[in-house]
């Protein structure tokens, strides 16, 4: 976005607060809704990719040791991927940020 | 010019959609409003009106579904009343915050409970704010010409919003008027054809309705607010072209009979043809007795109301709907709010008659007009009075 949603003032929006830009919405933070953050234990990981079918953000993706890992930009900390994690890599800590 | 055809109201409006060449009708029939829809659904099937009609399951659905055609650029028409109108509330706020200019008439009439299908107001005021252009109806020619002017203020780049046609259930919606039609080539000269300037087209996806954050929400607030305040003057533009084009010429607030007048009678939609009567009456009888009749309901016109009200010492105004617990009669408490800033202003006095389809007789209004200049005469504090109420 040319500018950012704080520097929008009402006269930059579209008629009727349209959006024409495409995947805007990846500008928008929702990693801090987040009370509980992932945490990972990778020496267990068998690289299922289950967690990242499972992430309804859809912010999981393969790092560059093929490992999964969520984006702390979006992730919002709900715990399904801890919760259907079949080796027990993820698990779920107090988020302090 | 065109003809003049005795014809039931509804009957009237709905050919007015007709002669504006709609594209989408959505609907759900409700009475008072049921003939409109219902002589809509006659004119396409038997192929008389090129349009899709949707019948929807419920009022809720057929806005719903009104949002959708009008935004992918057709000219959308839907009708409803009472509480069909409550049904699709949600939505209108939509229609209007997504600027998507659908027409809407709807027939005036009491909310439950008890059940009652005949006319009011209280529907009228209880969507006041959800951000559509309003206008009210004295006749069933106005009806006619404000449909048809609907579409052009709607649609005009510079406004882009839904529009509601108010015209009272029964008094208006089944009597048998006669209507002056234009001629189909004069109307398509006056309403040029509807395009959305963003509409939905997979060639070039937009998303609307989307959601905004409380960083935003304000900001599209303001401009939703910003807009309809600037539409006023735009209407008054179309309205001045529909005069120019068909001879009959409208104003946010009519006048009757105003000149010099001391006392000043306010009335809303049908019954001013009733009040006009009293007022000629109390004029033959060296009464100094004028009308306002409040046509443009929002964006409310504020500067008209301080000029047409000029001198007047009392301003008695008729609602047919109550604000339960509140100050009064919705149209009273506005122009009571209107007129505070004014540094000479009148007295100003509520009544709320005519709910639920109960009269107001040209002798109820000589009743009003007295019993208000009393009431100012005594310095009474009252808010308001109920008008006609059996004790």
């Amino acid at each position: 976005m040319k500018k950012s949603e704080g520097e929008l003032t009402w006269k930059d929006l579209e008629i009727g607060a349209i959006v024409t830009e495409p995947g805007s919405t990846r500008e928008y933070r929702t990693g801090d809704w987040r009370s509980q953050v992932p945490r990972y234990d990778f020496t267990k990981c068998i690289k299922c990719g289950l967690c990242q079918l499972y992430c309804p953000e859809g912010c999981i993706r393969e790092n560059a040791e093929g490992y999964f890992q969520a984006n702390l930009f979006w992730c919002k900390g709900c715990g399904i991927c801890a919760k259907e994690c079949l080796t027990g890599v993820i698990y779920m800590a107090e988020e302090e940020e | 010019m065109g003809e003049r055809i005795g014809i039931e109201v509804s009957l009237a409006i709905a050919e007015a959609a007709k002669m504006a060449n709609v594209d989408v009708i959505a609907a759900y029939p409700i009475t008072p409003q049921t003939h409109i829809v219902e002589h809509l659904a006659e004119l396409v099937a038997s192929g008389e009106m090129d349009a899709e009609y949707i019948l929807a399951e419920s009022e809720h659905s057929a806005m719903s579904a009104c949002l959708g055609s009008s935004a992918v650029g057709a000219r959308t028409f839907t009708a409803t009343a009472g509480q069909g109108l409550e049904l699709m509330h949600e939505v209108l706020y939509v229609a209007s915050a997504m600027r998507l200019p659908v027409v809407m008439a709807v027939a005036n009439r009491a909310l439950s409970s008890p059940l009652n299908v005949w006319g009011d107001q209280s529907d009228l005021m209880a969507v006041r704010d959800t951000g559509w252009i309003q206008i009210i109806c004295e006749n069933g020619q106005e009806a006619f010409d404000h449909t048809l002017c609907a579409f052009r203020i709607a649609e005009d780049q510079r406004v882009l919003l839904p529009v509601m046609i108010h015209t009272d259930g029964f008094y208006l919606t089944h009597v048998v008027e006669p209507i002056e039609f234009p001629k189909q080539d004069e109307v398509d000269r006056f309403l040029p054809p509807y395009q959305y300037p963003l509409p939905l087209d997979p060639d070039k996806p937009v998303t609307m309705g989307a959601f905004a954050p409380p960083i935003l929400y304000s900001e599209a607030k303001k401009a939703q607010e910003v807009n309809i305040r600037a539409s006023k003057k735009i209407i008054l533009d179309h309205w001045a072209e529909f005069g120019k084009a068909f001879g009959r010429h409208y104003h946010p607030i009519e006048q009757y009979r105003t000149e010099g007048s001391k006392t000043l009678l306010m009335t809303l939609g049908s019954f001013g043809e009733t009040a006009m009567t009293a007022v000629d009456k109390m004029r033959n009888e060296g009464k100094d007795v004028g009308l306002l009749k409040l046509r443009l309901w929002r964006p409310f016109p504020f500067e008209e109301l301080r000029q047409a009200v000029g001198n007047a010492e009392v301003l008695i105004v008729v609602d047919r709907a109550l604000s339960f617990g509140g100050p009064g009669g919705p149209a009273y408490s506005e122009v009571r709010s209107a007129l505070y800033s004014k540094k000479k202003r009148p007295r100003i006095v509520g009544f709320i008659g005519g709910l639920g389809g109960r009269d107001i007789t040209v002798a109820e209004f000589e009743g009003m007009v007295k019993r208000g200049v009393e009431m100012v005469k005594a310095g009474s504090e009252q808010e308001f009075e109920m008008f006609g109420v059996r004790e």
